[in-house]
């Protein structure tokens, strides 16, 4: 196996005090940081987890921010009930490993009780948010946190650290707080909370290679495997339970690996060989199309897409 | 881990390799071509990305852009790369920060774009507040504005320790020498007046660009055989970063952020790990991030609690997730341990011992106001410092500056966008320090009681009368 990929933590103890960080340093002490603050100034924080690489990652951070001691706060998901399997088994796993607690918002309990409605699209990604605010309303969470970057799309470049949401969870864009030095400011008032996005300033390939150096685990459909696909708007995606191929789209199986895992009727894979969180850095550092953009049918319905959804109080 | 599957070829392993992080901000007038000075950043550097390029083709073809760029590439309107929110593209304008990344083999980039239309002192304040470098843009065809010097007195005020002036657009003036240099002069008179560069604070640059077509942006133009300097990117590439500067000072400053006190809640996975759970059972440590100077075990700290005398102790471990650190240095979140069970809190600072000066519930300060919501004299605010939040009377403001002459005029009120000089009285004292020499310390947020918004950025001053053999008095 090569190593010359590998990053070790930068050396502080052996090196003189005058050594730079590497990037990834600096970025794991601000999201350290950032935590912490939220943590100490909010009265119920809370994180928001769908086994996904970014919530994975923020996940890793609070633990060591808080080490030798728990997480202190629980973690949130949303479930569309649309969920890859082993998804929801590595969520499971994960939050037994770490003795944290865990809430679920059931996009299905609304669907059933009829306080929501199945598209006709079938896509349940936009569904998400009314069992968000449900549940961030019913536990009273103050804060969340979510795994959100700043270099997923044009929407995101714009959104702040701490990013206040009113009652109905929306997003004011025009009307954001400026975010000064590293002093965030989290006042909220009653019925207002706020969104915490400690890895705003990492970029995807950021996030693999600190996956890489902290040998973190994540779900294995971010890792090339066999799987019967269908060509969709563009992409592959998986046949399944919510996911089944129309009569003029033909199945077959071909090796893919996931950039994002949500929703397995909307979510799409890429083909790619790269088995390993090595082959996948590379990958990702070759890689000339955003993770959104090659993966997400419903991002696709408008370039402002995901702007709309947040100011609906999406993530 | 399995065989590699295929070899990666220099380009690629460099972009996976480790790399140095430095963040920058651009500031600029209308029409001076910022939006397309970035793009053409974002694009030369390949930051941006298949689809994101075809997504701007469509969009810059829709309205009638087109024929061939002088730098051959089909062209397109670079400056829809940045452009974020539909309200913006509706209006054609920037309404507000927005962050781009991308890398080099040397760096990796956090640029915060600042539009500089509207609101922007508001814009280059919060751009300014965390960047190692500001790239000030000036029209070659218009010369020095106004609002450059705003932009520069800003950036001076602020302490941003790179300013770098791009003059572009020389395409337009024939690449002229001539025009550069006296525009050139010009900028160095606007730093001597504001004292720019002549601190060892911050240092000024001049660089002539075209953003359109990329002479000097990325690659050295042959177009301006009279410049001899880098091009752009590469002095972004080779400037120390604020942090690596602040890394060095030996006011060792740490704001508690929390304490760190499991009392038997430890994390399963730690004691799965192999971590001894009867080792850590009073195990207590202060957690927060080093804002500048370094730490060694074994170093003399003072403990700085508003309304006590500061305490003395020494430093006997310094953790990190299970690491035990020999010493740290700013920016890195860690956790002290002490030897002395002190009542030690949130809010409280711990500092290099004999570098701080007392705590003072009197804040002489220039404030940034950036609200819609005037400041008034005798209204009761909150002062974010560190990590402390208190109340706070505003007591007189004493003046405003006036960017454009740099002079100080008589106002008892402040306005979104104003700079000027206010006179606070605290609820309790902090330990506040000059901003001159302390970017962390020495910043702090006013906010609005009522409804929690930010109303200002804070930089303290000195007292009136206070001299520099004073500053430190423990």
């Amino acid at each position: 196996m090569s190593t010359f990929l590998t990053e070790e933590p930068t050396q502080v103890t052996n090196a003189p005090v005058s050594t730079r960080l590497s990037s990834l340093d600096t970025l794991e002490s601000e999201a350290i940081h950032i935590i912490r603050e939220v943590v100490a100034e909010f009265e119920k924080p809370a994180l928001l987890f769908s086994g996904g690489k970014d919530s994975v990652v923020m996940l890793h951070l609070a633990t060591k921010g808080f080490w030798p001691g728990k997480v202190p706060f629980p973690v949130l998901h949303v479930d569309t009930g649309h969920n890859f399997p082993e998804v929801i088994e590595f969520r499971d796993r994960t939050v037994e490993r770490l003795g944290l607690k865990l809430v679920v918002g059931s996009v299905q309990d609304f669907i059933d009780s009829g306080e929501l409605a199945e598209r006709a699209d079938g896509t349940r990604n936009p569904l998400q948010t009314v069992p968000l605010l449900d549940a961030i309303q019913r536990n009273k969470f103050d804060a969340v946190f979510g795994g959100g970057r700043r270099d997923e799309d044009k929407a995101r470049a714009k959104e702040r650290i701490l990013s206040l949401r009113d009652e109905f969870g929306q997003w004011d864009p025009r009307n954001q707080r400026p975010e000064l030095w590293n002093l965030y400011n989290g006042r909220h008032t009653v019925g207002q909370h706020v969104r915490a996005f400690p890895i705003s300033n990492w970029t995807e390939l950021d996030v693999w290679r600190y996956i890489e150096r902290e040998n973190i685990e994540l779900p294995g459909l971010y890792y090339a495997h066999d799987r019967e696909v269908f060509a969709r708007d563009g992409m592959w995606r998986a046949v399944g339970e919510v996911s089944q191929p129309r009569d003029h789209e033909e199945v077959i199986t071909k090796t893919v690996r996931y950039r994002t895992v949500g929703d397995m009727s909307c979510t799409g894979a890429v083909e790619s060989a790269a088995a390993t969180v090595r082959d996948v850095v590379i990958e990702v550092a070759a890689s000339t199309i955003t993770e959104r953009g090659a993966t997400r049918a419903d991002d696709r319905i408008s370039e402002a897409a995901m702007e709309d959804r947040k100011k609906d109080g999406y993530f | 881990m399995s065989t590699e599957t295929f070899l990666p070829g220099p380009d690629l392993v460099a972009a996976a390799l480790p790399t140095t992080l430095f963040r920058f901000a651009t500031a600029g007038s209308v029409d001076d071509g910022k939006s397309t000075l970035v793009g053409r950043l974002l694009h030369d550097s390949k930051a941006i990305l298949a689809d994101q390029l075809d997504a701007v083709a469509r969009t810059s073809a829709d309205r009638g852009f087109g024929g061939e760029g002088a730098t051959g590439t089909k062209a397109i309107d670079l400056a829809l790369l940045t452009d974020g929110l539909r309200a913006e593209r509706e209006q054609g304008i920037t309404i507000d920060v927005a962050y781009r990344y991308f890398a080099t083999d040397r760096r990796s980039f956090i640029l915060a774009d600042c539009p500089g239309h509207v609101q922007y002192t508001k814009n280059t304040v919060t751009g300014a507040s965390t960047a190692d470098a500001v790239v000030v843009l000036i029209d070659a065809r218009k010369g020095v504005l106004e609002q450059t010097r705003r932009h520069l007195s800003v950036l001076q005020l602020l302490r941003v320790a790179h300013v770098i002036v791009a003059v572009n657009k020389i395409d337009l003036v024939g690449f002229s020498e001539d025009v550069f240099r006296e525009i050139e002069a010009d900028v160095q008179q606007v730093g001597r007046e504001l004292g720019l560069g002549s601190d060892g604070v911050a240092d000024l640059r001049v660089i002539p660009v075209s953003a359109l077509d990329g002479d000097n942006v990325v690659d050295a133009s042959k177009r301006t055989p009279w410049y001899d300097g880098p091009a752009l990117l590469e002095v972004l590439e080779t400037l120390p970063a604020a942090d690596e500067l602040e890394s060095h000072l030996e006011s060792f400053r740490f704001p508690v952020q929390l304490v760190v006190r499991p009392q038997g809640a430890l994390a399963p996975d730690a004691v799965a790990g192999g971590l001894d759970p009867e080792a850590y059972r009073d195990y207590r440590a202060y957690a927060g991030q080093i804002t500048e100077g370094s730490v060694k075990v074994g170093d003399q700290v003072s403990i700085l609690t508003p309304g006590q005398a500061p305490r003395s102790t020494t430093v006997t471990g310094i953790d990190f997730a299970g690491r035990e650190l020999a010493e740290a240095a700013a920016p890195q979140s860690v956790a002290l341990r002490l030897a002395d069970e002190f009542d030690v809190a949130r809010g409280d600072t711990i500092a290099a011992a004999g570098t701080v000066r007392e705590a003072s519930a009197d804040l002489y300060a220039a404030l940034c106001w950036l609200s819609p919501k005037p400041l008034r004299e005798g209204s009761k605010v909150l002062v974010k410092h560190g990590t402390r939040t208190v109340q706070a009377l505003v007591r007189n403001v004493t003046g405003k500056l006036d960017l454009a002459s740099f002079g100080l005029e008589p106002t008892s009120t402040l306005e979104l966008n104003d700079i000027g000089h206010a006179q606070l009285r605290l609820a309790a004292p902090l330990p506040l320090e000059n901003y001159l020499h302390h970017r962390r310390t020495g910043a702090f947020l006013v906010i609005d009681p009522l409804d929690g918004n930010t109303l200002a950025a804070g930089l303290v001053n000195d007292h009136p009368g206070d001299h520099e053999d004073e500053r430190y008095s423990i």
